[in-house]
C-alpha cells in the first residue's frame, strides 16, 4: 500500500524531472538555433551587400571587357584566399558599364571572355553568353549575372558580398539583354 | 592453464562477454550463404574501418581552416613520411567503399533479402548509401582544392532552386554569403563528426539486425516469402541444413576484405592520393572544375538534360528514388526471392548499372565541356590546308582565332561540345553553312555580330573544303529544278 503510494510520488518526481529537463532544453534550444541560422539573419544586417572598389575607372578602356578581382567586404580570419572573388568588367561605350559575376548561370562554375569570338563559355557544361552577358547558347536557362555599379571620383564601385546562384534573383539586380 | 588462460578467464569473470559472445559466432547459418556472393557487406565494413583509422591519422595534421587546409594537405604528401601513402589509401578507401556499397546493395536486392522479416534491414541500408555518398561529396570538399571550391558553388547553385527556401539553404550550406572559411568548417564537422557518427550508429543496428533476423537464405526459386511462415520455415532450415557462421562461413568473409585490403593498397601505391588540385583561389579562373568519379554520372545527367528539364529532375527525381528504395520492401515483402523468377528486379538493377556505368564513362572524358585552349593549342591539320587557296586558308584562320574549335573537332582534335566539322561540307551546303555562323542556333551561340562580312565568306570557302576524298558535297536540290537541268 505504502509502495504504491510512493511509486505515484516517485513517479512525480521522475514526471517533474522530466519537466525541468523539457524546460532547461527548450531555453538552451533557442541559442543553439540562433547559432545555426546566423549564416540566414547575417542577410538583415548592414554591411552584408557593401560597394567594393574595382579601381580606377581608365583600367577599363571603352569596347573592352576585362576581368577585375575584389575582396568579399565581409571576411572572416580564416578566409584566406577564398575571400577574393573575380567578376568581368565591360564598358560598353565609354559611359556606361556592365559587372558580370564570373559565376555561369548554370551551376557557377567560372566563365571566361573571350575578346576574339566576342562570347564568355563555361568550362563546365558548355555555357556560352553574348558580350552583353545574355544566353546565347547551352545549358543555363538565363543569362549572366549582373552586379549593379556606381562610379565615384574616376572609380568604379560594384555592389557585392553573396555569391549568385539561380535561386538569389530576387537579391539581385537582374536584366535581361540590357543593351540589346 | 597458462597465464594467458587466466588472464582471459579474470577479465571474463568481470565482464561475462565469453558465453554470449561464442554463441553469437557460432549461430548457426543456413549452409548455402556461406558463400562468396555474400562477401560484400563485411567488406563495406571492414573498409570502413580503414577510413575510420586513416582518417583519424589524416586528422593529426589536416588544418581544417579555408586559408591553410591546401597547405596543410600539400605537407602532409611531400613532407611527412609516408603522408602520400596515407591520403592514398583514404580516397582509395573512399572509392572502394562505394563500389562496394553498391555491389552488396545490388546483391541483396536480386537475393530478395529486403523482404520479410529484414525489411528494416534495408531501409538502414538505403540510409547507410546517403552517409557514404554524403562522405564522398564531403570528403571531396576537405580536399580543399579548385574541384572542391567550385564543386561547392555548383552545390550551392542546384540547392537555390529548391522553391521557397533556396536562398535560405544555400546559406546554411556555405555558412555564410559566399564560399569561404565557414563553408569548409561546417564541411569539416558534417565530415568527421556528425555523418560518420551517424554511420557508426547505422552499421551497429544494421549488424544487429543481421545477427537477430539471420542472414538471408539462400534464395530457391518456388520457395515462396509468408509472413505468417517463414520465420518457423527459416528456423526449420538453419536447424536441419545449418552449420556455425565461425569458422564455416566467415572465412570466405576474411580472406575477401583481405583481398580488399590488399587491392586499395595496391591503388595507394601504384597511383598514388588525390590531389590536392590547384589552389581554391577564386581569382584563379583559368580552370575546368571536375568533380569526383562516383559523381561524375550526375555531371553527365546535368549536361544531358534539357535545360528546362534540370531543375524537376534534380530536386524531384532523388526524393522519388529515394521513396521508391525505401518502399521497396513494404510493397515487395513477399513473394518470390530468387532472382530466376523476378525478371523486372533483374531488368532494373541492369538497367541502374547501365545507366549508371555508361554516364560514368561519359563524365570521364566530358565530351560536353568546350575545350578552352584547343583554338590557341591545336593547329590545323596540314592536310586540311594544303591546296587551298589564300581565301581558304583565311578562312581556317578565322575559324582558328574565333575559338570555333574549342566545340568543334576537326581530325580528333578540339571540342567535343559541337559536331565533328570533318565532312561538314557533304552534310550542309553553302547558304545552310553562312546561316549556321551567322544565326546558330542548335546549340551555337550566334556569330551574325563578331564575324565581319568577309569573314563569314572566308570562313564558309574553308569549311566548303572538309570533305572526305570520293564524296560528294552537299546540293541544294531545288537549284537544279529552277535551273532547268535536273534529268
Amino acid at each position: 500500500m505504502s509502495s504504491s503510494e510512493g511509486t505515484t510520488r516517485r513517479g512525480l518526481f521522475v514526471k517533474a524531472g522530466l519537466l525541468l529537463n523539457g524546460i532547461a532544453g527548450a531555453l538552451l534550444a533557442v541559442p543553439v538555433l540562433r547559432y545555426l541560422l546566423s549564416p540566414v539573419a547575417r542577410a538583415r544586417k548592414p554591411g552584408y551587400l557593401s560597394w567594393v572598389s574595382l579601381g580606377r575607372v581608365d583600367q577599363f578602356p571603352a569596347g573592352e571587357t576585362r576581368l577585375a578581382t575584389y575582396r568579399n567586404p565581409v571576411v572572416t580570419p580564416s578566409d584566406g584566399e577564398t575571400a577574393n572573388t573575380s567578376c568581368w568588367v565591360r564598358n560598353v561605350d565609354g559611359e556606361r558599364f556592365q559587372v558580370f559575376s564570373i559565376n555561369c548561370a548554370h551551376l557557377g562554375c567560372p566563365v571566361r571572355w573571350f575578346p576574339q569570338s566576342n562570347l564568355f563559355m563555361c568550362p563546365c557544361h558548355g555555357g556560352a553568353y553574348y558580350a552583353d552577358g545574355s544566353r546565347a547558347s547551352g545549358p543555363p536557362e538565363r543569362g549572366l549575372f549582373e552586379q549593379r555599379y556606381k562610379i565615384e571620383d574616376g572609380a568604379l564601385f560594384v555592389e557585392a558580398g553573396e555569391l549568385p546562384t539561380p535561386g538569389t534573383l530576387v537579391t539581385l539586380n537582374v536584366r535581361r539583354r540590357p543593351w540589346a | 592453464m597458462g597465464l594467458m588462460g587466466r588472464m582471459s578467464q579474470w577479465f571474463d569473470d568481470r565482464l561475462q562477454l565469453g558465453k554470449p559472445l561464442k554463441a553469437t559466432l557460432a549461430h548457426p547459418v543456413p549452409r548455402q550463404t556461406a558463400s562468396w556472393a555474400y562477401v560484400f557487406g563485411s567488406a563495406a565494413l571492414t573498409v570502413f574501418g580503414l577510413q575510420v583509422v586513416t582518417g583519424i591519422l589524416l586528422g593529426l595534421l589536416y588544418v581544417p581552416s579555408a586559408g591553410e587546409a591546401w597547405n596543410s594537405l600539400q605537407a602532409i604528401n611531400h613532407q611527412v613520411s609516408a603522408g602520400w601513402f596515407i591520403r592514398a589509401l583514404h580516397g582509395w578507401g573512399s572509392n572502394f567503399m562505394l563500389a562496394i556499397v553498391l555491389i552488396h546493395m545490388a546483391q541483396v536486392f536480386l537475393f530478395g533479402a529486403y523482404k520479410f522479416p529484414r525489411e528494416l534491414t534495408w531501409i538502414l541500408g538505403v540510409f547507410l548509401l546517403l552517409m557514404t555518398l554524403g562522405m564522398a561529396f564531403t570528403g571531396q570538399v576537405l580536399r580543399f582544392d579548385q574541384d572542391a571550391y567550385w564543386g561547392l558553388g555548383i552545390g550551392a547553385s542546384i540547392s537555390s532552386r529548391v522553391p521557397v527556401i533556396g536562398p535560405v539553404l544555400v546559406k546554411l550550406l556555405l555558412g555564410g554569403p559566399i564560399i569561404a572559411g565557414a563553408t569548409l568548417s561546417r564541411f569539416f564537422a558534417l565530415h568527421v563528426f556528425v555523418i560518420p557518427g551517424l554511420l557508426i550508429a547505422f552499421v551497429a543496428l544494421h549488424l544487429i539486425l543481421v545477427l537477430k533476423l539471420g542472414i538471408n537464405e539462400w534464395p530457391m526459386p518456388g520457395r515462396i516469402v509468408r509472413r505468417s511462415t517463414y520465420l518457423a520455415e527459416y528456423h526449420e532450415l538453419t536447424k536441419r541444413d545449418g552449420i556455425p557462421f565461425v569458422p564455416s562461413a566467415v572465412w570466405k568473409d576474411i580472406l575477401f576484405s583481405g583481398f580488399v585490403l590488399l587491392a586499395i593498397a595496391a591503388c595507394a601505391v601504384v597511383l598514388g592520393p588525390f590531389g590536392p588540385g590547384g589552389q581554391p583561389d577564386p581569382t584563379i579562373i583559368q580552370t575546368a572544375p571536375h568533380p569526383d568519379f562516383f559523381f561524375w554520372w550526375l555531371y553527365a545527367l546535368l549536361s544531358y538534360l534539357p535545360p528546362a528539364a534540370e531543375t524537376p529532375v534534380l530536386l524531384i527525381g532523388p526524393a522519388i528514388g529515394l521513396l521508391v528504395l525505401l518502399a521497396l520492401p513494404f510493397f515487395a515483402g513477399e513473394g518470390e526471392k530468387s532472382w530466376k523468377r523476378r525478371p523486372i528486379a533483374v531488368l532494373a538493377v541492369l538497367l541502374a548499372a547501365v545507366a549508371l556505368g555508361s554516364l560514368t564513362s561519359l563524365g570521364a572524358y566530358t565530351p560536353w565541356s568546350p575545350k578552352m585552349d584547343a583554338w590557341s593549342g591545336e593547329p590545323i591539320p596540314d592536310r586540311l590546308l594544303t591546296g587551298r587557296s589564300a581565301l581558304e586558308r583565311h578562312g581556317a584562320l578565322v575559324l582558328q582565332a574565333k575559338q570555333c574549335r574549342n566545340c568543334h573537332v576537326l581530325e580528333g582534335t578540339g571540342g567535343q561540345r559541337g559536331p565533328a566539322l570533318d565532312g561538314v561540307a557533304v552534310r550542309l551546303t553553302r547558304d545552310q553553312l553562312i546561316r549556321q555562323v551567322v544565326q546558330g542556333g542548335g546549340n551555337m551561340p550566334a556569330y551574325g555580330k563578331n564575324l565581319s562580312p568577309a569573314e563569314t565568306t572566308a570562313l564558309v570557302a574553308f569549311l566548303e573544303t572538309l570533305r572526305p576524298a570520293g564524296q560528294a558535297p552537299a546540293r541544294d536540290a531545288s537549284r537544279a529544278v529552277i535551273a532547268g537541268t535536273t534529268p
